[in-house]
C-alpha cells in the first residue's frame, strides 16, 4: 500500500488547477482526491487540544459521495465545470443545507441549517465536493481565531502561533494540505490577515461582486465572501466560480464576472511595464509603530519586483487612512449589534431558560450571557453605545463622514495609479494567548486591510516571503477600484510567480512538515 | 472623552439583552472604555458638516423584483432549528408579566 500512500501525499500537494488537470486526463479520480485530503485531516487536524484544528466539522460520508458522483459525471463525459470533483473547505459562517453551521460561537451548536448560501449552492452545482466546515473567530469577530467558541486554530508554520482571524480555518486547512480550495469572508481583513500569516492567498472581491446570501451577517455594508488558495490561479477560477450577480442578495452588483483567470495568465508573464502603483504612505510603516522590520523588508523587496517588472512605483498619501480603524470600530459594533439581535433563542439555536417560570425576555438575556463569548459582548455593547440617543452624532454618525473621506482618499489615488500596495497585516503571525485579553492589540492587526472593507474595493493578499527574524510568512496586499478585480490576479500572480522562481518553489515547501502523511 | 461606569456597561447588555454578571462587568468595563477611548480619537478629525454620510459602499437604492411567487422554505424546514415549535408555530416562553 506504500504506492496508494505516496500518492495520496502527491495529490494533496498539487494545485486546484492541477487536480482539475489529473481530473481532465483521467489519471486521477475525484474519490482519490477526495479520500486524500480527508486522509490528511484525519492525521493532521486534530482536535481543539492538539493539532491544526481547521475544521469544526468534517464530512467525509458527504464528500465522497459527491466525488463518487462527480466520477460518475466526467466517465459519462458530463462534467459540469473545471473544477468539478476538486474538494473544498467552507467557512463556518456560510450556511449548508444538512451540514451544521456555527459561526465559532456556543449560540448556533448543533444548527442544521434548512438552506444552501448561494456561494454554497454554486460550489455545489459546479460539482466540488464539500470536505467539511472550517473554524472561525466567534461571528467573524477577530484577528486570531481564538476567539472561536471550541478552540483555536493554530498556524501550520507554527503550532504555538495564531493562523490570523476571523477566517484562520479555512487559510491553515489551505497552508496544511487539507483542502486545496476553501471559501472566506472578509468584513476588515478575515481572509488576507490569516492569508498573510499563513503563506497562502486570499482574495476580498469588490464589495458586492461574490453574493452574500446565506453569509451570516456580520457587518452588512463591509462583509464580502471570497477565495482562500495557495496559488492566484486558483484563486481566480474560484472566484469567476463563486461571482456574480444574485437576486436573492439585493446588495450585489448587476455586472458581469470579470476574466480573472486570463489576467492571472497574463500576470504569470512577470511584464507590468505601464502598470502605475502606488506605495500608500500611511500603510508602509512611516512612522515605525507596530511595523514589524522583516515584515517592511519583505514589503519592500516585493516593491523592488513590481519595479523590475516595469511597473511605475510612486507614493500616494491617502491622510484618512489614520482614522480607519476608529471608523470601523465603531460602524462594525454598531451594524453587528443590530445583526445579532436576531438571536434571540426562540427561533433556532440555543435556548437557556433560567430557573422557575421565566419570561421569553430572561430567556433571551440568559441564553445570549451563556452563547456569546467576550469578545462578541464588547462588541455588542460598543455598538449599542455608538447607536443610543446622544452619542449616536459623535460616534455613529462621525464615523460615517469619515468613512466618506476615506472612499474619496481612495478614489483620489485611483486617479495617479492602477494598483495601490501595503504589507497586508503589520506584524508575521504572534504567539497564541499574546493578544486575547487585549482587544486593542488585536484590532491593530486590521489596520492595513480594513480602508478597502470601509470603500468596497478589492483586495489581494499574496505570499512575499518569509521575515527575517522568525521565518514566519508576509503578506503583500495590493487593492484596485471597485470593479476592477482582473488587477489584483495581474499583479498578485506576477509577483507569486517572480517570488516562486527566486525561491525555487512555492513558500509553502518552507513550511515544517507535520505529523501524518506528507 | 467620558468613561463608562461600571453600571453604564450594566445598563448598555441590558438593552442589548445579555445577562451579565458582576465578574464579567468586572472584566469587560475597563476594556470597553479603553476600545472607547481609542474610537473616540474619531472627533479630532474634526466637525464634518459638509461630507455627507456613507451607509454603505454601493450607490445602490430601493432595489426591486417581480412581484411573482417563488418557493421558500416548508413550515417543517424552518421549524427545523427551532429550541420548541408547535402546531407548526414557533413555541416561546410566556411573553407577559416583566415589567420593564
Amino acid at each position: 500500500m506504500s504506492a496508494r500512500t505516496d500518492g495520496s501525499a502527491e495529490l494533496i500537494r498539487k494545485t486546484a488547477v492541477e487536480l482539475a488537470d489529473l481530473l481532465a486526463t483521467g489519471e486521477t479520480t475525484s474519490v482519490e482526491i477526495t479520500q486524500a485530503h480527508l486522509d490528511r485531516i484525519a492525521a493532521v487536524d486534530g482536535s481543539a487540544d492538539a493539532g491544526v484544528h481547521a475544521f469544526l466539522h468534517v464530512d467525509a460520508e458527504g464528500a465522497l459521495a459527491q466525488a463518487a458522483e462527480s466520477d460518475a459525471r466526467r466517465a459519462a463525459g458530463e462534467a459540469r465545470h473545471l473544477l468539478d470533483g476538486v474538494p473544498i473547505a467552507v467557512k463556518d459562517v456560510l450556511t449548508t443545507q444538512g451540514l451544521p453551521t456555527t459561526c465559532g460561537s456556543r449560540i448556533l451548536q448543533g444548527w442544521v441549517p434548512p438552506y444552501d448560501a448561494t456561494v454554497v449552492r454554486k460550489i455545489k452545482d459546479a460539482g466540488l465536493p464539500i470536505l467539511g466546515k472550517t473554524n472561525m473567530d466567534e461571528f467573524a469577530m477577530g484577528s486570531s481565531t481564538e476567539h472561536s467558541a471550541y478552540g483555536p486554530t493554530r498556524n501550520p508554520w507554527d503550532q504555538t502561533r495564531i493562523p490570523g482571524g476571523s477566517g484562520g480555518g479555512s487559510a491553515a486547512a489551505v497552508a496544511a494540505f487539507e483542502a486545496p480550495l476553501a471559501l472566506g469572508t472578509d468584513t476588515g481583513g478575515s481572509i488576507r490577515q490569516p492569508g498573510a500569516v499563513t503563506g497562502t492567498v486570499g482574495v476580498k472581491p469588490t464589495y458586492g461582486g461574490v453574493s452574500r446570501y446565506g453569509l451570516v451577517a456580520l457587518a452588512n455594508s463591509l462583509d464580502q465572501v471570497g477565495p482562500v488558495t495557495r496559488t492566484v490561479l486558483d484563486a481566480a477560477l474560484l472566484h469567476e466560480l463563486i461571482g456574480g450577480h444574485d437576486p436573492l442578495d439585493s446588495t450585489s452588483v448587476d455586472e458581469p464576472v470579470g476574466a480573472y483567470v486570463t489576467a492571472a495568465r497574463e500576470g504569470v508573464r512577470g511584464d507590468l511595464s505601464g502598470l502605475k502603483v502606488g506605495v500608500i504612505k500611511e500603510l508602509a510603516g512611516a512612522d515605525g509603530s507596530g511595523w514589524q522590520p522583516g515584515v517592511m523588508e519583505r514589503f519592500a523587496d516585493t516593491v523592488d519586483l513590481l519595479k523590475e517588472m516595469g511597473a511605475e512605483v510612486s507614493e500616494v498619501s491617502c491622510p484618512t487612512f489614520v482614522h480607519a480603524m476608529a471608523t470601523y470600530y465603531l460602524i462594525l459594533p454598531a451594524e453587528c449589534s443590530s445583526n445579532l439581535a436576531k438571536f434571540d433563542a426562540m427561533r433556532y439555536g440555543l435556548r437557556v431558560v433560567p430557573e422557575g417560570d421565566p419570561s421569553a425576555e430572561a430567556v433571551m438575556r440568559a441564553t445570549r450571557d451563556a452563547g456569546f463569548g467576550d469578545e462578541v459582548k464588547r462588541r455588542i455593547i460598543i455598538g449599542t453605545y455608538a447607536l443610543s440617543s446622544g452619542y449616536y452624532d459623535a460616534y455613529y454618525g462621525q464615523a460615517q463622514k469619515v468613512r466618506t473621506l476615506i472612499a474619496r482618499d481612495f478614489a483620489a489615488a485611483f486617479e495617479n495609479v492602477d494598483v495601490l500596495v501595503s504589507p497586508t497585516a503589520p506584524t508575521t503571525a504572534f504567539p497564541l494567548g499574546e493578544k486575547l485579553d487585549d482587544p486593542l492589540a488585536m484590532y491593530l492587526q486590521d489596520l492595513a486591510t480594513i480602508p478597502a472593507n470601509l470603500a468596497g474595493v478589492p483586495g489581494i493578499s499574496v505570499p512575499a516571503g518569509l521575515a527575517a527574524e522568525d521565518g514566519l510568512p508576509v503578506g503583500f496586499q495590493v487593492l484596485a477600484p471597485a470593479l476592477a478585480d482582473e488587477r489584483l490576479y495581474r499583479v498578485g500572480a506576477a509577483v507569486e510567480a517572480a517570488l516562486t522562481a527566486r525561491w525555487g518553489g512555492p513558500i509553502l515547501d518552507k513550511a515544517p512538515v507535520l505529523e501524518g502523511v506528507r | 472623552m467620558s468613561q463608562l461606569t461600571r453600571d453604564e456597561v450594566a445598563h448598555l447588555a441590558d438593552l442589548a439583552r445579555i445577562d451579565l454578571d458582576d465578574a464579567e462587568l468586572d472584566h469587560l468595563a475597563p476594556q470597553l472604555n479603553v476600545i472607547l477611548e481609542a474610537v473616540a480619537s474619531i472627533g479630532a478629525v474634526g466637525s464634518l458638516d459638509e461630507v455627507p454620510p456613507t451607509s454603505h459602499p454601493l450607490p445602490l437604492t430601493n432595489v426591486f423584483r417581480e412581484d411573482v411567487v417563488v418557493p421558500g422554505l416548508t413550515a417543517e424546514q424552518a421549524l427545523s432549528g427551532a429550541p420548541e415549535a408547535e402546531d407548526q408555530r414557533f413555541r416561546v416562553p410566556r411573553i407577559l408579566g416583566d415589567e420593564q
